[in-house]
């Protein structure tokens, strides 16, 4: 083989192992030495030892498992028995929970091997990985620029090479936007398909753990696997139709809109020609393109910062030093440990969300905030419902911009949340999307997202694969060349 | 409508939140939030009277778990991750205020 | 007029019960009472990162079954919320609870009373989990004067059930009343063991008293922790006569928070901050709607065992039994069930007398309940015939029911055995009676006189010659006869 191991899809490297010509240790070994020499801070921690062990048992083992020993990151916001997970946040250091996510147990279960645990910004909070307790990640097709977020060391280590695959959470886009801004797939399922039990949670409505790969075939496979119902989450789902590899080539019949909302001023000029280019494609391959207008779209970051907020103020509270966590400061009362330990543990950014999610149900607001927000969504809802009576899938960029340099929006959170545009009101309405990366602008990738209607992977996973094919995005980062 | 937040509010709700803000933390938070709002507000203007609440997104109704043991930690697992362990317990060091 | 007559108190009551199941509310974690702390917890119940809470299908079950008991609507459809607020028995810092719509609304309890029937209004029902065991442990820690309490969360996350009643109660004796049958009710419908010394029972109560006839409610106080009937009485009495005092002394009351302290007898506030009583309430987004099945909900109310208080009613109007007897027969849904099982066999005053008198003193000595005893409805219905025959003596029947206790059988078979029987024959009284009066005749002649005393002299020796088996009635009866009196 010329090709090093780390340039292997997961797909192929399993057809390997399966065929003898690799070992699972063999393998993990060589994405291990790529993960440990990390100058994108893609991790937080790499279990090098863990998982060549893990490999090894694969290897012993009578029967093999069918992801064969293929290493994976997993998100730091996902729990990991034993395994420190931080979610990014300083008031988690060093904790070792006691049990492990049950989207996490599946794929292990399947035969993936858990290499580390990835960078993230501070509780999914973030759209640049810069909020991170531990720092930020780069970009791996520029290191001065953000990798996106919030699942941004989830992207850097999948564009970089580091695991084929990995798993991150979106909760506003947390998944779709990194994955474009590093010229990968991600993919955020339907509210409820995968189970959210270890999953540290930002917004408990939103939040939907998710795979990033960089092909949508691999995107399918990982999916497939961390699908399905959990008893222990209320609202995971009975996954009846199993996800299929796709193998479509073409898409004819298909009708595709695009939303006239998302290519407008907001959007930048290259990502709009690139996303224009793609969409010819779909004409290309046998769809038809109509535009469509989802008129509730202006108020969807709105109405995403006030429900999202609310949400966390409530799912942060156990964070109190009692059971988890730091010790808290030396202090004469209680009152006083929580809010010391608390206002030290959290960064900014958590801090405002806190905040303005507490103001947001704090009494005499609620009705005009909160109760306001609620009705907003279901607009929203039903914005996607009648667009999809009129198409089959919804086209639109990813992101608004390709990936913005440190540093330059950490001063205005407003411009930050301006990110991700395109993903929230599709993350509002529960739906699932898809993020392919369809060409560069300036130099850097820019993302593609096609959202159906709820249960319709398989059928995005097909449009997305004939699509991944017909625009041949072969580029890479200029350090990986 | 203006999308100022006071200071005292913002005192209020960080007490409300348990996180202690230095003073100029509680100006920048007051500027901020202030700024994050006055774009937040703007759908407080839509006519919503009749439009129902959306709380969950998927329609799923009944999900109940029977009243059947499963095996829970051993305590030492359970107070492993505790900054402050007394007596088999977890323990929370200083004076408590009492709460109505 | 005092003025104690002059105000009427008026009091409703919130009343958490934890519910009988055999798992906490929202994880599998095994509900337990008096185990080593924190060794029934489990990443749910501690609030670990990414733990999520599931309903416990058997709490939502027994809240409707107490709906029924309540006589309230159960909800098409009920919804969770969060309640926020920071203390460390609350691991998640909120308390999943119902809050817009509660499983069980608008219902009535009704309790008999010795004067007639108490009617309470109950706003609603409603599930939640209970929070854990804060123990404060005192002084200690590495700082000097530092306090340190203790967290033990075996408790936290019990299934509660909180049932609200209208201000319908106008005394602390009624409040009393109203909570006892209630407990018995909700033990009866196994809804919760209502073990107030374990807290499976907890009461708060708002108190506020108006001018007699004034439609009026008056600024109303809080009381909490009362955690036995004897506390629950006395601090409602004492909070009543402390808000009729202020309102005499032409002061006002204010709206607090009381702590009941037994030790004392007196009412403190709580000290209550401003933030306190803002939860921010929050649509649980963990959770689902519970939509129960209709037909379940039928099928729930049609197994609805009969209540303690139609049970006593029934008795009272068809048994004839008085309303002590009743109450204290329906304690329990087996002592009830023994009482009827009794009843059905001999004259029910008579079943209602022994079992609360004899039996129940009896089997005291030897702790045992009288529905697990030898003497069975069936043994005691018999020796209860023998008596009412006048087959036995009352002395006899006790020897024969200590008997029934100790070894069970057969009644007849034990008088037979140990010749308990009364002389039946007549002429055999006779001699017996008229020897008496030949061996004593200075006793006769007393009689004679008017001293009626002595008749029990004659009766005590008749008694003692035949051994107890005599029947003292007609002995006295004969004794005149012969005596000529
Ligand atoms: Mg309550
Ligand atoms: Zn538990």
């Amino acid at each position: 083989m010329t090709e090093p191991l780390w340039e292997l899809t997961a797909e192929r490297a399993i057809g390997l192992i399966g065929g003898g010509e690799l070992s699972a240790e063999e393998l993990t070994a060589a994405f291990a030495d790529r993960a440990g020499n990390d100058p994108w801070a893609a991790f937080l921690a790499i279990d090098r030892e863990g998982a060549l062990e893990r490999a090894r048992r694969i290897d012993a083992a009578t029967e093999r498992p069918p992801l064969a020993g293929v290493p994976i990151g997993i998100k730091d916001v996902l729990s990991t028995r034993d395994l420190v997970t931080t979610a990014g946040s300083r008031i988690l250091e060093g904790f070792r929970p006691v049990y492990t996510a049950t989207c996490v147990e599946r794929v292990e279960e399947a035969g993936a091997v858990v290499l580390g645990k990835t960078n993230m910004d501070e509780f999914a909070m973030g759209s640049s990985t810069e909020n991170s307790g531990y720092g930020p990640s780069r970009n791996p097709w520029d290191p001065d620029r953000v990798p996106g977020g919030s699942s941004g060391g989830s992207a850097a280590c999948v564009a970089a090479r580091q695991v084929p695959w990995s798993l991150g959470s979106d909760t506003g886009g947390s998944i779709r936007q990194p994955a474009a801004l590093c010229g990968i797939v991600g993919m955020k399922p339907t509210y409820g398909a995968v189970s959210r039990y270890g999953l540290i949670a930002f917004a408990s409505s939103l939040d939907q753990v998710g795979p990033l790969a960089r092909t949508v075939r691999d995107t399918a496979l990982l999916l497939s696997h961390i699908v399905g119902h959990d008893p222990m989450d209320s609202t995971s789902l009975e996954w009846r139709e199993p996800i299929v590899l796709p193998d479509a080539e073409r898409v004819d019949g298909l009708r595709v809109g695009y939303v006239e909302e998302l290519m407008g001023e907001g959007v930048q000029v290259g990502v709009r020609t690139s996303v224009r280019a793609a969409l010819d494609r779909i004409e290309d391959l046998g769809g038809t393109l109509t535009p469509v207008s989802l008129p509730n779209t202006e108020h969807g970051l709105a109405t995403y910062y006030l429900i999202a907020p609310a949400e966390c103020s409530a799912n942060l509270a156990r964070f109190d030093a009692i059971r988890f966590g730091a010790a808290p400061p030396e202090a004469g009362g209680l009152v006083e440990q929580y809010e010391r330990a608390r206002g030290e543990g959290f960064g900014r950014e958590v801090k405002r969300r806190i905040m303005l999610g507490t103001f947001a149900l704090s009494s005499g607001y609620y009705d005009a905030y909160y109760g306001q927000a609620q009705r907003v969504r279901t607009l929203i809802v039903r914005d996607f419902a009648r667009a999809f009576e009129q198409v089959d899938i919804l086209a639109s960029p990813t992101s608004p911009t390709v990936a913005f340099p440190l540093g330059e929006r950490t001063d205005d959170p407003y411009s930050m949340y301006l990110a991700d545009v395109c993903t929230i009101p599709v993350s509002l309405a529960g739906l699932p999307a898809i993020s392919i990366p369809c060409g560069l602008s300036e130099g850097l990738p820019v993302g593609l997202q096609l959202t159906g209607p709820a249960f319709s992977e398989n059928r995005l996973l097909d449009v997305a694969h004939a699509l991944e094919a017909a625009i041949g995005f072969d580029e890479r980062p200029e350090g990986l060349r | 409508m203006a999308a100022v937040i006071e200071r005292e509010t913002v005192e209020h709700v960080a007490r409300l939140a348990r996180l202690r803000l230095g003073p100029e933390e509680v100006e920048r938070m007051r500027q901020e939030l202030s700024g994050i709002l006055e774009h937040i507000e703007l759908i407080q203007s839509l006519e919503l009277d009749d439009v129902p609440p959306t709380t969950h997104v998927v329609a799923l109704q009944n999900v109940l778990r029977d009243d059947t043991p499963r095996p829970s930690l051993p305590r030492e697992l359970a107070l492993r991750e505790a900054p402050a362990v007394a007596h088999d317990g977890f323990e929370v060091r200083g004076w408590i205020e009492t709460h109505a | 007029m005092s003025a104690r007559q002059s105000y009427e108190p008026v009091i409703g009551v919130e009343i958490h019960v934890q519910l009988a199941t055999a798992t906490k509310m929202f994880c599998g974690c095994e509900l337990s009472f008096g185990d080593p702390a924190n060794t029934h917890t489990c990443p749910v119940c501690l609030g670990h990162p990414g733990a999520l809470p599931v309903t416990n299908a058997r709490a939502v079950e027994l809240a409707i079954l107490a709906g029924h008991a309540l006589g309230c609507t159960i909800a098409p459809r009920s919804t969770f919320h969060r309640k926020n607020y920071f203390y460390p028995d609350l691991p998640k810092a909120y308390q999943i609870s119902q809050y817009d719509e509660p499983v069980c609304l608008g219902g009535e309890f009704v309790a008999l009373t010795p004067g007639g029937e108490l009617r309470v209004g109950i706003t609603r029902a409603h599930l939640e989990e209970d929070a854990a065991k804060l123990v404060h442990a005192g002084p200690g820690g590495r700082r000097a004067g530092a306090e340190s309490s203790i967290v033990d969360f075996n408790r936290g996350g019990t299934p509660l059930l909180e049932i609200v009643t209208e201000p319908d109660l106008h005394s602390a004796e009624d409040a009393v009343t109203f909570f006892k049958q209630l407990r018995l009710t909700l033990r009866q419908l196994g809804v919760s063991d209502c073990n107030m010394e374990e807290g499976s029972m907890r009461a708060d109560a708002n108190v506020s008293v108006r001018p007699v006839g004034s439609q009026e409610l008056g600024v109303k106080t809080e009381l909490k922790n009362m955690n036995s009937f004897r506390f629950l009485e006395r601090a409602m009495e004492a909070e009543i006569d402390r808000q009729i005092a202020i309102l005499e002394g032409g002061g006002k009351v204010t709206q607090d928070t009381l702590h009941y302290d037994p030790d004392s007898g007196t009412l403190h506030p709580l000290r209550s901050k401003e933030e306190a009583h803002d939860y921010r309430y929050l649509p649980e987004p963990d959770l689902v709607p519970v939509v129960p099945d209709p037909a379940w909900v039928d099928r729930l109310r049609a197994a609805l065992p009969e209540l303690p208080v139609d049970r006593r009613r029934r008795w009272m109007a068809e048994l004839g039994i008085t309303f002590e007897d009743a109450e204290v027969l329906s304690e329990s849904a087996e002592l009830a069930t023994y009482f009827e099982d009794l009843a059905a066999r001999v004259d029910p005053k008579a079943a209602a007398n022994w079992v609360r008198g004899e039996l129940r003193a009896q089997l005291r000595e030897r702790d045992e309940e009288p529905w697990e005893s030898r003497a069975t409805p069936e043994r005691l219905a018999g020796l209860l015939e023998l008596l009412d025959a006048r087959t036995i003596n009352v002395p006899a029947a006790k020897e024969v029911l200590a008997e029934l206790i100790e070894r069970g059988g057969d009644a007849v078979a034990i008088v037979e055995a140990k010749g308990l029987g009364q002389i039946t024959d007549e002429s055999e009284l006779d001699e017996l009676v008229a020897r008496l009066i030949a061996d004593n005749p200075e006793q006769a002649q007393q009689l004679r006189d008017g001293k009626e005393k002595v008749l029990g002299f004659f009766v005590g020796q008749a008694m003692k010659a035949t051994e107890g088996r005599a029947d003292p009635k007609r002995v006295g009866e004969l004794v005149r006869d012969r005596a000529g009196v």
